[in-house]
């Protein structure tokens, strides 16, 4: 089979290169300007079909994929909005842009192709119409600057006073997320204290009190729809990405180096999966930084829960202090199931790390 | 003693700087005329020779990644035969995946087209087009060169150790590429890969000094600046580019071996490795490695478009039987793009958790590319606009570069947008983007470079009809590889993926991802049909029968049909005018030899 294979392909070749000779041959003995125009027309009538073609295949491709990327939906989060309005703005200058530059390319190359009797103009310069094509670029490229830092300055700035905050961070290839518990403090961590063994993932410093009440998960990351969430990124290794693509945003877990982003999710799991009439969709978190051989299987899932469901579900969860050490009383400042919990009371931000 | 010529038994040999080389007849032997040459001529071909091999070695890594990205269930025995346990039961390895798209990257961006391409055109270019006897030190070229090959060598090498090449990527950021234990690819791999890196950023600094210092000191006379043609300043702008920053590159490299191999922390800090080993190291910071590689890393870019830019901008204006259009805004475009592309890096670290303020700046500066970017696309539209335009191969991959240049230059304001880049970085649309413009686009001048300049390098012409096969099927084949390619990073697919099956929000693409694959595959074999018609057409092609076969103005065309070392038998003609009289005042062209006329003006 693949005997064959390699047969076939050098056959071409030959073919391929037998043909190119011959025609060699042929242009000598026609003389050379008879080929030149020959090859001119040919090449010409080539450079208008492939503008045609290509401007159909455009249209084509653009058929068939649309609707498959994050353009045909509505962001999943408030902030992707205005990324989506952006990509938007971009798409149309730049495809303004793209039609005049490449009709006009290979128009003129098709229009003038060498032919008897034209001559060529001596154009060298003009200062007019060089300024005309400064400026104007210029004009469009400060609209889409004004506008892309107007909402990078809004992503990227401190997030709402009442967002809730979770602390993510990416290993070699997995995520673990943790959840301040009710004091809404995140209890001390040093990575020398970091023991899967010892089912500390984290580095948690037991002799924290903050630390008691703390949720350690690794399953899922849930959060609360139509509420800020804060993310803060921590990475154990190497360098990962939270990637979270249904909400428009990503950002890196830099070792040593925190690093936060913040949205706003606006449909539950399940208002996606009826959006999308897909009864199997989820909120993926993938990892889109180069982190090792196992970076494309670096898969974290996010649920978006009603207000309701996700104080049910943190109330049900134990914090890893409980669960290591289930003799030890919890002091005070530790996990009281009668306070409310922190999605609902959110703490003020001086209280935090 | 001058700039002077001595002849003896028909061939030209220099004497530069009152050092005389006497020469005498069939005095080179093979070593001194193939291997150990000093011929600026001979150097370039050295440069595009081996350039030719890593462009082969690197395609060929991109069909096997595209066979596992567009088939990732299916089995090819064959690739067991071929790389043993790195690919059982025909499945690549993972981790043999990332090797292969690091030295995909690794030796494409810097071995192909650095190397490959500055290297060649601007060895052969320079002196020929400033009337120059050879480089400003033959002997430093001949070193720059010796060096590429070392580089050579050690990457080649490291395909080879046991652990794999190098495979944290070609940017090889730390942690992963420091820790040996955080990858198999970062352990006696990645050593050779810095080895090697070292080599090459030694090889590209003897060969930019070079390059400067022939442009800058040793024009013939009557040359001025700004009569050269802009395939000399583009060069000459790329080399001031190397210049300034792989040094930084390299001192990042430094810290980079230091921290794998001699305990310090420049990078590391709070890490406990996957095995559980907690290491010592605090207080360095992995984002200071990327500030270190992308200030090279962004004007390598450039390094790798500018020489494309400068071959297009002449071979467009020749065809087009026109003077290129607003010279001196070429030039000052140039210088732009040059300035800017030291001030842009962190564009490429939107997302690392830079200050956004700082961002900010780096967001205005980036597109600001833009500008000097659209002068020069809507020069050269003007410059065919009212043209005669003759379609040799040549003139088909300039005028396939500005096609490319378009497309890939305007989603590069996709993502020097921050806010757009926080969506799209790390997508296959960025792959798709770079691709594009620096990737094909790059290729295309420096294909358009090679059947323009293929009669001066070896007295014979390329096939003409293997040459346009050659344009149309990569053209159409690259904008059917990576035109969709932008709708997977619209869809948030991330790159560096070998697979996306197990992934809810990105495996819709499977036809798609088998497509891209096949029209690789055929654009990499009619590569092969290129390589082909370039070694037959040295030892078969036709020959050239007239000194200027394109009927050009430059001074590369004044020389004999197969120069001897010194380009001229006899005295270094004078110029006198710019490089661009294309149809003026009825003629055709006016070469730069030819003195003003009485009543005419420069331009």
């Amino acid at each position: 089979m693949s005997f064959l294979l390699i047969a076939t392909v050098i056959l071409v070749f030959i073919v391929v290169f037998q043909i190119a000779k011959a025609s060699e041959y042929v242009s000598v003995l026609k003389g050379e300007e008879k080929t030149r125009e020959q090859s001119n027309r040919i090449n010409g009538f080539l450079m208008i079909s492939f503008l045609v073609l290509g401007l159909i295949g455009v249209y084509w491709c653009n058929e068939l994929f649309y609707h498959k990327t994050l353009l045909a939906q509505t962001s999943a989060s408030k902030e992707g909005e205005n990324i989506d309005l952006m990509l938007k703005i971009t798409f149309a200058i730049t495809g303004v842009v793209f039609l005049l530059t490449q009709i006009l390319l290979f128009y003129f190359a098709w229009k003038y192709q060498e032919k008897e009797g034209r001559k060529a103009e001596y154009f060298p310069h003009s200062n007019t119409l060089e300024i005309i094509w400064t400026v104007v670029p210029a004009v469009f490229l400060l609209v889409l600057v004004v506008f892309g830092l107007k909402f990078w300055f809004h992503i990227t700035g401190p997030a709402p006073k009442d967002a809730i905050e979770v602390e993510i961070t990416g290993k070699q290839f997995n995520w673990i997320y943790r959840y301040p518990g009710a004091d809404g403090i995140f209890g001390k961590t040093y990575y020398k204290n970091i023991n899967d063994e010892k089912s500390n993932p984290l580095g948690q410093l037991w002799d924290d009190p903050n630390n008691q009440d703390d949720i350690v998960e690794t399953s899922e990351l849930h959060i609360p729809v139509g509420h800020p969430v804060k993310l803060i990124i921590h990475s154990r290794d190497v360098i990962h990405d939270v990637g979270l693509s249904a909400f428009r945003l990503k950002m890196d877990a830099v070792p040593g180096i925190p690093t936060t982003m913040w949205f706003t999710p606006q449909f539950t799991t399940q208002q996606m999966r009826e959006r999308t009439g897909d009864p199997d969709y989820v909120y993926e978190i993938s990892c889109d930084q180069m982190c090792g051989p196992g970076h494309f299987g670096m898969r974290g899932i996010i649920v978006v829960d009603t207000e309701a469901d996700y104080a049910k579900w943190l109330k049900s969860q134990k914090s890893n202090y409980a669960t290591l050490f289930p003799d030890k009383q919890p002091n005070a400042a530790g996990a009281d199931s009668t306070k409310p919990v922190a999605a609902v009371v959110p703490a003020t931000a001086g209280a935090k790390q | 003693m001058s700039n002077e010529v001595i002849l003896e038994g028909g061939q030209a040999v220099s004497a530069h700087h009152g050092e005389v080389h006497e020469h005498h007849e069939h005095h080179d032997t093979f070593i001194t005329k193939y291997v150990f040459s000093q011929d600026h001529k001979m150097i370039s071909k050295q440069f595009l020779i081996t350039g030719m091999f890593w462009g082969i070695v690197g395609g060929l890594f991109s069909v096997i990644f595209r066979l596992q990205l567009g088939y990732p269930d299916t089995h090819f025995p064959f690739l067991e035969t071929l790389l043993g346990h790195w690919a059982p039961d025909g499945k690549l390895n993972p981790e043999f995946y990332y090797a292969l798209v690091t030295m995909h990257g690794t030796v494409l961006v810097f071995f192909v087209l650095t190397a490959g391409l500055s290297g060649t055109f601007a060895n052969f270019l320079i002196p020929l087009q400033v009337g120059a006897r050879d480089m400003a030190s033959p002997f430093m070229n001949m070193l720059s060169y010796w060096f590429f090959f070392l580089a050579s060598v050690v990457m080649f090498a490291s395909l080879f150790v046991q652990t794999g090449p190098a495979s944290g990527g070609w940017t090889t950021y730390p942690p992963l590429s420091a820790l040996g234990g955080a990858s198999d690819g970062s352990k006696a791999g990645m050593d050779l890969w810095l080895i090697a890196m070292a080599l090459f950023v030694v090889s590209q600094l003897l060969a930019g000094l070079n390059y400067i210092s022939t442009v800058l000191n040793m024009r013939t006379k009557g040359l001025s600046m700004t009569k050269l043609p802009l395939t000399v300043w583009a060069l000459f702008f790329t080399a001031v580019l190397g210049v300034l920053s792989f040094p930084v590159l390299l001192s990042g490299f430094i810290l980079l071996l230091f921290d794998r191999h001699m305990g310090t922390s420049f990078y590391l800090s709070n890490i406990t490795l996957a095995s559980g080993q907690v290491l010592p190291n605090e207080g360095g910071s992995a984002i200071l490695y990327q500030h270190l590689f992308w200030f090279l890393g962004h004007p390598e870019v450039y390094i790798i478009l500018l020489p494309a830019m400068g071959m297009a901008s002449e071979i467009l204006s020749i065809n087009s039987r026109k003077p290129i259009f607003g010279y001196m805004a070429m030039v000052g475009s140039l210088f732009a793009i040059c300035i800017l592309a030291f001030l842009v890096w962190a564009h490429h670290m939107f997302v690392t958790g830079l200050n956004p303020f700082l961002g900010s700046f780096f967001v205005l500066l980036t597109l600001l590319i833009a500008i000097p970017s659209a002068i020069k696309v809507f020069n050269w539209l003007t410059t065919l606009w009212r043209g005669n335009i003759r379609f040799t191969p040549a003139m088909m991959f300039a005028i396939g570069f500005v096609s490319l240049f378009i497309s890939g230059g305007l989603t590069g304001i996709f993502l020097g947008n921050s806010a757009l880049d926080l969506h799209l970085h790390d997508t296959m649309f960025v792959v798709a983007h770079f691709h594009i413009v620096m990737g094909v686009a790059s290729f295309f001048g420096m294909f358009a470079g090679i059947y323009h300049w293929y009669p001066k390098m070896y007295g014979r012409y390329l096939n003409n009809t293997l040459g346009y096969i050659h344009f149309w099927v990569t053209m159409i084949g690259a904008y059917c590889i990576f035109w969709p390619m932008h709708y997977e990073g619209l869809a948030g697919m991330p790159r560096r993926y070998p697979d996306v099956s197990n992934w809810h929000s990105f495996n819709m693409f499977g036809g798609l991802n088998e497509f891209i694959s096949a029209v690789a595959l055929v654009v990499f074999s009619v590569q092969l049909l290129f390589i082909f018609n370039f070694f037959y057409s040295i030892f078969k092609g036709r020959k050239v029968r007239t000194q200027n076969p394109w009927h050009a103005t430059t001074l590369e065309w004044t020389t004999p049909i197969r120069p001897g070392h010194g380009n001229w038998p006899g005295e270094i003609p004078e110029v006198h005018r710019w490089a661009y009289d294309y149809s003026k005042d009825g003629r055709d062209f006016i070469p730069q030899t030819e003195p003003l006329g009485d009543h005419e003006s420069g331009h």
